[in-house]
């Protein structure tokens, strides 16, 4: 995924659209819909009398420190190298939070909400709905759309809102859209492409694009 | 109520608490027994309505469980490590406590077992661990370690106790049926024979051996539960050694505190000697000063860098949120029982109150130590966002609490089943009568 942090102006629609895509529980611990995990959080940041938006899903890290840390295997890399949750078997040690460098994990402190359809989902890593207690959650790049052609729901609704900051696609073929255009993921980081805490060497698979190129 | 045959005077003084319950005693079980209740209570409602009923959230992901499990696993390691360290390097004088420090090791282990397991979201799931454990895991390394020191400490624990039991198995009578054949099951057939008695030794000096690598080990890796992320504050190479250090220091401090108490409750000043007070209490005082060497390495080389979220985690530490915490650690933990402690010494009268107190001193600091290594590295900001904030809620109160009433309901029961100093060992060892060191003490 690569984030133009110039077009992005913060409107917060992506999160939503995860919210509704994934059902997402809160974060609290509440029965209910009501303050959410954000498994892509918009960060805003301030500075010399200006301000810009920093949308953050989880990194799908290819040297994932959470993937490490599991102690049973639950949380591990698909084929395509996206960082999954089995929360079927997921015994809710948080180990894996800890280990994150980016909060991008979330724990079901209580019971989520269920709404009466849901329970009739099959559940799969690739689309973790019902959500279950005592496990972890996270953002995983939308695998169950992405499978059939389409775009994560994230990246789908910041090109309907006409923003189109959110770029998709594989890394492997080169290519990335936002919906709009489709561009060389290699021509489009030419233009001063960084990822998160890069020191780190967790090698994230999500880009940004600076501010004022 | 039972009573014992042909036993030296002495040494009825030691078996009389196996015999005799005062209101006192059944008072203080029920006290305990009460709060182990409210947290059996409280953990109930946990399994009922999940980890929400605690403070801990996204941010501050682990709280006072944590906490309880660095603790416990933290003071269990004086049974192995300094009853080892006494055993191997023939330290005659350490016969009265060592039994006290081995107890200590066992009861603190089981509940540093099962904190880990209070805090899982999936408590259901913990087999888990063993259809489908990753050996990559230092949760793994914890399980395996941790089960290896529980059945090593165990068998440390039993084997010295073998011939008492065998004693009170032949002299103990008008007991109740159950108690006897557990006596008669834990005895192991001990006679008492020569042949017996090389295997025994040999069976002591082979775990005393065993036992100290895997003490080292288990604290170990319990920090490296932290030291294998890279938050901040966590992210330290120094994390290894300064918790094995920090486990000593507070499971000698706790054996100090146990030795006042029982000395004073079973009357023991016979067996434990100002002596004894004198020689934990320069142990205590030079752990003490290797924790403050490990502590300023540990912060001096971090804050003189004053890396950026390093930096804002110090702050709080230093003058913020958890300040308060964290010098009462330094202040409280640290350089008052060093005072106290040297102050003994140099006095050479050894007051054991004043040990006792900063035995307390330090187990208590030890605990607000390790919630001040857990809670602040996880509510400072990795993203640039606020802060997160954590106070424990009644359940996690309650089931802390708990833990700590079973581990000293355990240990009281344990004095109360097994004679608290080993008989046979102090029988044979060339210490000065015990009449003749209660009489220097009542000069001194």
């Amino acid at each position: 995924m690569v984030v133009d942090t110039d077009r992005c102006d913060g409107c917060q629609k992506c999160t939503e659209a995860c919210i509704l895509e994934h059902r997402v529980p809160s974060a609290g611990g509440e029965p209910s819909y009501n303050g959410s995990q954000e498994w892509i959080k918009v960060y805003k940041h301030e500075g010399n009398g200006t301000s810009w938006f920093q949308p953050t899903p989880c990194m799908n890290c290819l040297n994932a420190p959470c993937v490490k840390v599991c102690p049973v295997g639950a949380t591990y890399y698909n084929e395509d190298g996206l960082v999954l949750i089995d929360n079927t078997r997921c015994i809710g040690c948080r180990f894996c939070m800890a280990a994150c460098p980016y909060d991008r994990r979330f724990f079901n402190w209580g019971e989520p909400a269920h709404s009466p359809d849901e329970v009739l989902i099959d559940y799969n890593p690739e689309y973790p709905v019902p959500h279950r207690r005592g496990t972890v959650e996270k953002c995983v790049f939308c695998a169950h759309r992405v499978k059939n052609g389409r775009l994560p729901a994230c990246v789908e609704m910041c090109h309907k809102q006409g923003m189109k900051a959110l770029y998709f696609g594989d890394a492997n073929e080169d290519v990335v859209t936002n919906g709009e255009d489709v561009v060389r993921l290699t021509d489009l980081l030419e233009e001063g492409g960084y990822r998160l805490k890069e020191e780190l060497g967790t090698q994230p698979s999500v880009y940004y694009l600076p501010r004022g190129r | 109520m039972g009573f014992f045959r042909d036993l030296k005077p002495s040494e009825q003084l030691l078996t009389e608490p196996l015999l005799h319950y005062s209101i006192r005693f059944y008072a203080f079980v029920a006290l305990l027994g009460s709060i182990v209740a409210l947290g059996a209570y409280a953990y109930f409602v946990q399994l009922q309505q999940g980890l929400a009923v605690t403070a801990m959230r996204d941010n501050v992901l682990w709280g006072l469980y944590i906490t309880n499990f660095v603790f416990f696993i933290g003071i269990s390691h004086v049974g192995a490590l300094m009853s080892a360290i006494l055993r191997l390097s023939g330290a005659e004088w350490r016969h009265p406590i060592t039994r006290m420090a081995e107890a200590i090791t066992f009861c603190s282990l089981v509940f540093g077992a099962l904190m880990p397991i209070v805090d899982l979201g999936r408590p259901d799931r913990i087999l888990n661990l063993l259809l489908y454990g990753r050996i990559q895991s230092p949760i793994l390394w914890d399980m395996i370690s941790i089960t290896t020191y529980l059945i090593g400490s165990s068998i440390f624990l039993l084997l010295p106790l073998i011939p008492d039991i065998a004693m009170l198995r032949d002299r103990l009578r008008g007991i109740s049926r159950v108690r006897m054949w557990l006596y008669r099951k834990l005895s192991l057939g001990w006679k008492g024979s020569p042949d017996q008695r090389a295997r025994l030794d040999k069976a002591i000096n082979t775990m005393t051996i065993l036992i100290l690598p895997i003490a080292i080990s288990v604290h170990t890796v319990v920090s490296w539960i932290f030291g294998m992320t890279l938050r901040t504050g966590w992210n330290s190479t120094i994390f290894g050694p300064y918790f094995v250090a920090g486990a000593l220091f507070s499971g000698v401090a706790s054996v100090m505190v146990a030795m006042a108490l029982f000395r004073h409750f079973y009357h023991l000043e016979s067996f434990i000697t100002l002596q004894h007070f004198k020689n934990m209490a320069k142990i205590l005082l030079v752990l003490d000063l290797g924790y403050v060497y490990f502590t300023i390495s540990e912060y001096l080389t971090v804050a003189y860098k004053w890396e950026t979220s390093e930096g804002q985690l110090l702050e709080s530490l230093f003058t913020g949120t958890y300040a308060i915490p964290f010098l009462f650690v330094q202040l409280g933990g640290l350089i008052t029982p060093a005072l106290l402690l040297a102050y003994g010494l140099r006095k050479g009268r050894h007051p054991v109150l004043a040990y006792a107190v900063a035995g307390t001193l330090v187990t208590v600091t030890m605990w607000v130590k390790r919630f001040v290594i857990v809670v602040p590295s996880l509510a400072v900001p990795q993203m640039g966002a606020s802060w997160g904030s954590y106070s424990p809620t009644w359940v996690e109160w309650s089931i802390t609490a708990a833990a700590f009433a079973t581990f000293i309901l355990l240990y009281t029961l344990f004095a109360k089943f097994f004679p608290l100093i080993s008989l046979w060992e102090v029988r044979e060892s060339p210490m000065p009568a015990p009449a003749a060191a209660h009489a220097e003490e009542v000069a001194a």
